[in-house]
């Protein structure tokens, strides 16, 4: 950038050193770029490939080399008729307890979130703000605080070892997430707008739905890849309030990697943390920019 | 019931009954949520306090013995390793991944092609799971399959690289791990940052004759310092939170040379059957953070307000 605005006022030879400088310059910014892009992609490719080798070949060269054979059983396997402690079902329940638990845990968490960002908004009220931080304390507690508590809460409940008991769970410590970052979207929608509304005889639902809804849209979109990356992904909760068929798909993934007996049937293996990463990694293919937005929400915020 | 209530309201303007109703629908459904989050916040945290300090061991008991189970806690080496471990991991994490991460948001901000196509790729680690990525970096550290062996197929075959299997070092495959996840996070959050940066600074220095190394030292990177700041504090409540990465990466081992606090905290729970020492290190946990996020927000609260205070 600075060297064009120099090169007028230079010769023609500085021009060419300028012009070579300038090209080597770009030669180390691309190459780093595609250095890095390689430590970032060359591990995912590793996974791709092995899930379509066979496996003695990956016991003989390795799990980083060029594939010489190639075979979808592996995925098959791992879907449905791979091993787990006992269990010859291969990942599909675990995958839908993930689905089961994820979809509902999204949604109800983002539904309530948007209420309380809407109220805490627009509907403020003495000592509110006081309230929205004491709630906001529930995104920094660590997981193992309440790990405790929700045991025997889970335990009264009577659900333990339940779909419905990690939803629980995830509703609960995803409201703090939720409402934050659909406060934080409502603060920004002019306050004049709701004051007319309510001159006109709009109450409560009615501002909701007409108003507030029909620009919720983007916020909607980020909280719900938000909340649904980060549910799919956990583990801790899974892990410790479920066993078996009942567990989620990431705690499933621990069990089948650890499960190796003999010969690691790294091409299964790899099919299955690959069906255990897709939807999160296809949200974020398709909604990438909402995803970002998120991150960089969450957290500056 | 009905015809009761219908003729009074029927002498009675409906407004002012339904206008308070109207006025109370904000506090009703904010209501179980509050409750929610209460319970959450002070409830859970000063039972599993309480536990820190009962008699607990399998189940929990309240008979109370004060500060026991933390003076055994600190005395215990396996402890002491988890908590060196974070203190180790912390350092190299932070400064691992906001250098990668400044590095990448520099080259990418410098008008490349197919940017989007380059965060994508930096990115994508977020979107997976620790237990994925740790379990993908577990079989690249694996000496007999992965990197050592590919390695060696080359034709190096003295090449040796066993980082996980050795318990000196295998917390530098945690590392290099999670540097590998998080810096596209730094680098999201710091390309903001330079965009955001106002452009006639920029001009300023250019027209001064500054090159674009001295405008990023002396211009760009002093006014994006903020989010280096939040950028750490951050990644310091992922290292304490760490979990996932290291049970899906090494378990722990080799022996006991990768434990972190929230292992130690999961394997007294649930695996041993001591509780209240459990509740004691998950206690200790949230100290960590408080340590860190307290200080940082009151530091923000005070910056807001004194920008505020300025107009």
């Amino acid at each position: 950038m600075a060297d064009t605005a120099l090169d007028q006022s230079l010769d023609h030879h500085a021009a060419a050193v300028a012009a070579r400088r300038h090209f080597l310059t770009r030669l180390v910014i691309y190459g780093l770029l595609v250095v890095f892009a390689a430590i970032y992609l060359i591990p995912l490719l590793v996974v791709v490939l092995n899930s379509f080798r066979d496996q003695q070949e990956i016991a003989r060269n390795g799990l980083i080399s060029l594939p010489r054979s190639f075979r979808l059983e592996a995925w098959g396997q791992a879907w449905s008729s791979y091993c787990i402690g006992g269990t010859c079902e291969g990942m599909q329940r675990n995958f839908y307890n993930s689905l089961k638990m994820t979809i509902p845990a999204t949604f109800i968490s983002t539904v309530i979130g948007a209420m309380n960002g809407y109220i805490l908004s627009k509907w403020r009220f003495r000592g509110s703000e006081a309230l929205f931080t004491c709630m906001l304390l529930g995104v920094f507690i660590p997981g193992q605080i309440s790990l405790m508590p929700w045991a025997f809460i889970l335990g009264n409940l009577g659900l333990s070892n339940s779909t419905y008991g990690l939803i629980l769970i995830h509703v609960i410590q995803g409201i703090s997430f939720t409402t934050l970052f659909c406060r934080n979207y409502y603060v920004s929608i002019p306050d004049d707008l709701i004051k007319a509304a309510r001159i006109d005889g709009a109450g409560f639902w009615r501002i909701f739905r007409k108003i507030i809804l029909p620009l919720s849209s983007p916020i909607l979109i980020v909280t719900v890849i938000w909340q649904f990356t980060g549910i799919w992904n956990e583990y801790l909760f899974g892990v410790v309030f479920t066993s078996g068929q009942q567990q989620p798909i990431t705690a499933a993934l621990v069990a089948l990697t650890a499960s190796g007996t003999n010969v690691r049937a790294y091409d299964v293996m790899s099919a299955a943390v690959l069906i255990g990463a897709l939807p999160p990694l296809l949200i974020y293919l398709f909604g990438g920019k909402y995803f970002v937005r998120g991150l960089t929400q969450g957290a500056i915020k | 019931m009905s015809n009761h209530q219908l003729i009074p309201s029927a002498q009675t303007p409906a407004r002012p009954w339904r206008e308070r109703l109207g006025s109370a629908v904000p506090l009703l459904v904010l209501g179980p949520s509050l409750v929610a989050s209460f319970v959450y916040v002070f409830v859970f945290t000063g039972w599993t306090l309480y536990i820190s300090l009962s008699n607990s061991s399998l189940l929990p008991t309240y008979g109370f013995v004060g500060l026991d189970n933390y003076a055994s806690l600190w005395a215990n080496r396996r402890w002491n390793i988890a908590y060196d471990n974070l203190f180790l991991f912390s350092g190299f994490y932070i400064v691992g991944s906001m250098a990668v991460g400044l590095l990448l948001a520099i080259l990418i901000d410098q008008r490349v092609r197919g940017e989007a196509a380059w965060r994508t790729i930096f990115l994508y680690p977020l979107a997976v799971s620790f237990i994925v990525t740790g379990t993908v970096w577990s079989w690249l550290y694996n000496p007999t399959d992965g990197i050592q062996a590919m390695v060696r197929g080359l034709g190096w075959t003295s090449f040796s690289f066993a980082l996980a299997s050795d318990r000196h070092y295998a917390i530098y495959a945690v590392i290099i791990t999670g540097v590998w996840q998080a810096s596209g996070f730094a680098m999201a959050l710091f390309l903001a940052g330079l965009r955001s940066v106002d452009q006639d600074l920029v001009k300023a220095a250019q027209i001064d004759g500054a090159s674009t190394f001295r405008i990023y030292r002396k211009v760009l990177l002093p006014t994006i310092a903020p989010i280096f700041l939040a950028v750490a504090v951050i990644q310091i409540q992922f290292a304490i939170k760490t979990f996932d990465l290291v049970a899906a990466l090494t378990k722990g081992g080799p022996g006991i040379s990768t434990t972190f606090p929230a292992i130690y905290v999961y394997d007294l729970m649930f695996q041993r059957g001591q509780i209240a020492e459990g509740a004691a290190a998950a206690i200790m946990m949230l100290a960590a953070v408080a340590v860190v996020l307290l200080p940082y927000s009151f530091w923000v609260v005070w910056r807001r307000r004194k920008e505020a205070g300025h107009g």
